[in-house]
């Protein structure tokens, strides 16, 4: 029988169905669950409760994250230091007991590959193309990128999935994003999503699975693919798929939980089967030519309100819809902006490089690549957040953190620090930071903290200027091999 | 989970866009282990504002919020449908939300009710001293003044809305057919239970072996 075109998304969907309702929605099965100390102490409570058992804990990995200092971990001696704030530990504990009386695999906040669950999933090779995988934390899409159907939970979620393996979801529609063109030097996968949210707006992907496809897709690393669907969510889309393909499986092949030998292959000739099919129909279809696209950055409180690095602060006036105009007034009035300032005569104090969307080691490169040879701008706290162990002694076998050091920026433990501020890495009140992280909503680094989204190029840039720069007038010829 | 099936009374008409889950609950208030208590973190860079629609006595204990497009976006943390939960809001009315936070709602007896722009727009009007009225039953948001509003809702979340359903309990009766599930996975794509290769993970302090 001839089926029609499949997507991505409806393929993985129909191979996860455990069992179809009347209404249309589906119990479908989840092959990995992503686990940390925030968003599960209550899930766990719950289990115990009622007297419930975890069903597959060989399918479900934990990390601590959220809450962990980035400061040292061991003393001189190597012994372990204890957490400062009670709340926290109480947490980091709960996590830890957890994980031992459920049986469920556990990396210790002192284990080399402990790091933030979006990059520990893919570096293990936990996450795998064509599984359905889920986390206590909305930036779970990140996962898409290696075409696992990935999407963030509550934790009501998580207890149904610790307890039955499973959730009850609805059909989502599709939405193909295709980028096409070239990006010019300097340009990064953080620029190209926050010019597909300043496109879509922060809730045009919302009740939508995004697939990311074109040229410029088809080209990126693992990592610049894993900084674009990390950033669905911004765009209101819990999932954002990207094709698996050779890129994928290089990236794949080896690392300590992907399958091997016989399993690979099989695994491999499984994944080739996965990618849309040629004439399948979405839902919608947005496209960007990123060819001539600057390095892109906000100057509001919602991810959507994006502007060029060679663009102004916007007039609220300018904007039609009254909601969104009321919205920017008070945006700017919390950020301390003005309309018509120069995006590049904006000053910051605070600059923080890493969180699960771009602390990976070709950020870290990018980064350095641009801190070279340069000093932190006086006044300026520069932060570098590896996103895991495993990254971090990456970059210190290549010399990164020398270079970071040597310009004044601090080097830090890995974990999701500045990017929430649930750690003690705050932006103080009224400070403005230049971030690579995924959110610039009021509060998000710190009460009365600014944010402005930038890629980890823009950041080191701002950092050495002291303020908010068009990294390309910094860096003028690229190094062979460096993604800027 | 406690059953809803209709809420009358005070609403908040605050009708703000693109309103994040970390302006309901900002991430400090996340270090607990439990799900009580944070009614008195909700919302707090917004109550640290003079005139705020929360602190404003007109609308004191209401149990139901008027939002604008976009309400519980950013993060998954079911902590903003707890204290929402634990301010006492049953049902948020908004032209939009985004879907983890729906999602959430429902789980925690919050009626998450997705009305058109132009009838927020009204409920803003009337809910400045007027009760509002969410009804299940009849599936319609109704003033004082007449207006009628009817909106929709997926049945089987109705359902454990109506009847406080706990809907782990539901999916645990389907062992069978997950079970049944799980021997196809293992046959066609064994490499999902694979070899517990994490069985590798270096594991310190934590007093496995």
């Amino acid at each position: 029988m001839a089926s029609r075109p499949l997507t991505l998304y409806e393929k993985i969907w129909a191979d996860h169905v455990v069992e179809r309702r009347d209404d249309g929605t589906c119990l479908i099965y989840i092959d990995r669950h992503l686990v940390h100390e925030v968003t599960s102490p209550q899930a766990f409570s719950g289990l115990r409760a009622n007297g419930r058992a975890v069903r597959r804990p060989d399918l479900t990995l934990a990390v601590p994250d959220h809450n962990l200092p980035t400061t040292a971990r061991r003393d001189a001696a190597g012994a372990p230091l204890p957490i400062a704030d009670p709340e926290s530990a109480a947490q980091l504990d709960a996590l830890q007991t957890n994980t031992r009386d459920f049986g469920i695999d556990y990396i210790d906040a002192l284990a080399p590959e402990q790091g933030i669950v979006h990059v520990v999933g893919p570096e293990q090779g936990f996450t795998l193309p064509g599984t359905t995988l889920v986390c206590g934390d909305s930036h779970t899409s990140a996962h898409g990128a290696l075409g696992a159907l990935a999407f963030g939970i509550g934790t009501s979620e998580v207890e149904h999935v610790l307890a039955t393996q499973t959730l009850l979801l609805g059909q989502s529609k599709t939405m193909e994003v295709r980028v096409d063109g070239a990006l010019g030097f300097g340009i990064s996968p953080k620029d190209v999503t926050l010019a597909i949210i300043g496109k879509i707006g922060a809730a045009g992907g919302t009740g939508y699975v995004l697939e990311y496809t074109g040229s410029i897709i088809r080209e990126m690393s693992i990592e610049g693919r894993l900084t674009v669907s990390n950033m669905s969510i911004e765009g209101g889309a819990r999932s954002g798929l990207i094709a698996p393909d050779a890129t994928t499986f290089a990236y794949l092949k080896g690392r300590p939980m992907a399958p091997r030998g016989a399993a690979w292959d099989a695994a491999v000739a499984y994944w080739q089967t996965l990618p849309s099919d040629p004439g399948a129909v979405y839902d919608r279809v947005v496209t960007l030519d990123a060819t001539d696209i600057a390095p892109q950055l906000t100057w509001g409180t919602s991810p959507e309100d994006v502007v060029a690095i060679t663009g102004v602060v916007p007039d609220p006036e300018s904007f039609a819809d009254p909601a969104k105009r009321d919205a920017a007034h008070k945006s700017l009035a919390y950020m301390g902006l003005t309309p018509g300032t120069a995006m590049q005569d904006i000053g910051v104090d605070y600059v923080f490089i890493g969180s699960c969307t771009n602390s990976r080691i070709e950020d870290l490169r990018a980064a350095a690549a641009v801190a070279n040879g340069r000093r932190v701008s006086d006044g300026v706290h520069a932060l570098i957040v590896p996103g895991s162990g495993l990254v971090k002694r990456q970059a210190e076998a290549e010399g990164l953190d020398r270079i970071f050091l040597a310009a004044g920026f601090e080097w830090r433990e890995p974990g999701c620090s500045m990017c929430l501020a649930m750690n003690p890495d705050k932006v103080p009140p009224g400070l403005r930071c230049a971030s690579t992280s995924n959110r610039n909503f009021v509060g998000r680094q710190g009460p009365g903290a600014r944010t402005h989204l930038v890629s980890p190029a823009m950041a080191a840039a701002a950092a050495v200027t002291g303020r908010l720069c068009d990294v390309r007038d910094l860096v003028t010829h690229p190094a062979e091999g460096d993604r800027v | 989970m406690q059953a809803v099936t209709r809420v009358s009374g005070t609403a908040y008409p605050w009708g703000q866009k693109n309103v994040d889950t970390d302006v309901i609950i900002p991430a400090h208030w996340l270090k607990t282990v439990t799900r009580e208590g944070l009614g008195k973190g909700a919302f707090e860079t917004v109550r640290a504002q003079a005139g705020n629609v929360f602190d404003d006595p007109r609308y004191a204990g209401a149990q139901i919020l008027i939002a604008g497009d976009n309400f519980g976006c950013g993060s998954s943390r079911e902590h903003a449908a707890w204290a929402l939960a634990d301010m006492g809001i049953i049902a948020v009315i908004a032209p939009s939300f985004s879907d983890i936070f729906s999602g959430n709602a429902f789980k925690n007896g919050i009626v998450a009710v997705v009305l058109p722009q132009d009838a927020i727009d009204r409920l803003l009007v009337v809910a400045q001293d007027q009760p509002i009225t969410v009804d299940l039953e009849t599936m319609t948001v109704t003033t004082p003044y007449q207006d009628r509003f009817p909106f929709e809702l997926d049945a089987f979340r109705r359902q454990c809305l109506m009847e406080g359903l706990d809907e782990v309990g539901l999916t645990l009766a389907r062992d069978t057919q997950i079970s049944k599930y799980e021997a196809g996975v293992a046959e066609h794509r064994p490499w999902i239970s694979g070899e517990r290769a994490h069985a590798g993970i270096v594991v310190e302090g934590s007093g496995r072996t």
